[in-house]
């Protein structure tokens, strides 16, 4: 393979990925580490560094759309974001003395755990929330946009949503991913935001997570320019046109498919890990 | 302590998502012109990325990058237009911190303040961890 077959190939399945992520709400990064590792045997610590930036492309732009709607949380994001940049500091110092294989292998199991969490019944409807002692202080409580109007909520469980953000971070700094379902899952459950300002926060936050971790990356020289550059057109190209498709009914089989795509995928992952093949 | 003035938050809001969407704009068209010329320019057969080497010095520092752009090299073109990726979330954060300063938010001035010395940390010195 030479270097304009390499450019397009992997261009052309970034683009792929970045549309489905897009579509189904997944997010293209997931699929771009095991695509470059598995499919072009690229060593995992390039697909770490070009996933990164490939992340931070697709969310600071879906994140321009939603600060716009009013959906996002701001102050929520900005506090949490703390804990995700530590976090996230800490993963990529780490990922630099993990083993590859090492590597993978937690790799397949997020992938597993992303591909669960996507498949979950959300309900809209939170039963009224007390308001909380620290979340007041930090003035956290909003108010969202419905169908009937704004609606107000009040945040709960601020330091478990701080100790999972914390996860998040390493999570995103050790593998490259935005680790969205994890800081929904903090959002969501731990701190009881409705799920549209849960999703849409946690979207305005991964940037500022990615870029923690590609700072590092970048001055270790594992972002390589002619990686990184086929896989951000080609994700930051898929997601805008995925976007612009209304969400329809088969969107669910598609989520269902990709679930599978990404479930195949973590296995693989898991099984070279543990194989040394990586 | 006073509530935010919610119109006052709203045009924050809508210089914020200006600032994201011009600042990835600005990284895909110099990836993209930088992808161009690395293509044209490029006629070694294969790469191996298999093997992994790290990148050379002058394509891991801020200083180094801009130096390599100017010489209008491909591959310090990209790498300039992901630096300026990375640098769209921290742009960000400093607004929001300059935006919390004019509401008078001294509690969420400290915390933007923080994520943005960790950010600059990473960016600056993260090679020595």
């Amino acid at each position: 393979m030479n270097t304009l077959e390499f450019t397009l190939l992997v261009g052309m399945g970034s683009l792929l990925a970045g549309f489905l992520g897009s579509l189904t709400g997944l997010g293209g990064g997931v699929v771009i580490v095991p695509m470059l590792t598995l499919l072009f045997h690229v060593d995992i610590r390039y697909a770490i560094g070009a996933a990164l930036v490939s992340v931070i492309a697709t969310s600071s732009g879906a994140a321009a759309a939603y600060v716009k709607e009013g959906y996002s949380n701001v102050r929520v994001g900005m506090f949490l974001e703390i804990a995700t940049t530590v976090g996230a500091l800490v993963g990529a110092a780490v990922a630099l003395h993990l083993h590859v294989s090492v590597i993978a292998i937690i790799f397949g199991l997020a992938l597993i755990y992303s591909a669960f969490s996507s498949l979950r019944e959300k309900s809209e409807h939170k039963i009224d929330v007390a308001p909380d002692r620290i979340a007041t202080w930090l003035r956290m409580d909003s108010s969202y946009p419905t169908p009937e109007g704004m609606a107000p909520y009040h945040v709960r469980g601020v330091p478990l949503g701080f100790a999972l953000m914390f996860g998040a971070g390493v999570l995103s700094g050790l593998l490259g991913i935005g680790s969205g379902a994890v800081k929904v899952l903090a959002m969501d459950q731990a701190m009881k935001l409705p799920f549209k300002v849960s999703t849409t926060t946690s979207n305005f936050m991964i940037g500022v997570t990615a870029a923690a971790s590609a700072g590092i990356y970048l001055s270790r020289g594992y972002i390589d320019p002619g990686i990184a550059m086929p896989v951000m057109l080609g994700v930051l190209g898929g997601s805008l046109v995925g976007a612009r498709i209304l969400a329809g009914a088969t969107v669910r089989t598609l989520r269902l498919v990709f679930g599978v795509v990404i479930g195949f995928l973590a296995v693989e992952m898991i099984y070279n890990g543990f194989a040394g093949k990586m | 302590m006073t509530t935010p003035d919610l119109r006052q938050d709203q045009r924050m809001d809508e210089i914020m998502a200006v600032l994201l969407r011009s600042g990835v704009s600005l990284a895909a068209g110099l990836v993209l012109i930088g992808g161009i010329v690395y293509l044209s320019r490029h006629d070694l057969p294969a790469i191996n990325y298999r093997v992994f080497q790290g990148e050379p010095q002058e394509l891991r520092t801020v200083s180094g990058i801009l130096r390599e752009a100017a010489t209008v090299h491909g591959r310090g073109l990209i790498q300039l237009g992901l630096l300026v990726l990375i640098a769209t979330p921290v742009a960000r954060v400093l607004f929001s911190v300059v935006a919390f300063l004019y509401e008078r938010d001294w509690t969420y001035v400290a915390i933007t303040v923080i994520v943005l010395a960790l950010l600059c940390y990473s960016l600056f010195g993260g090679g020595g961890l």
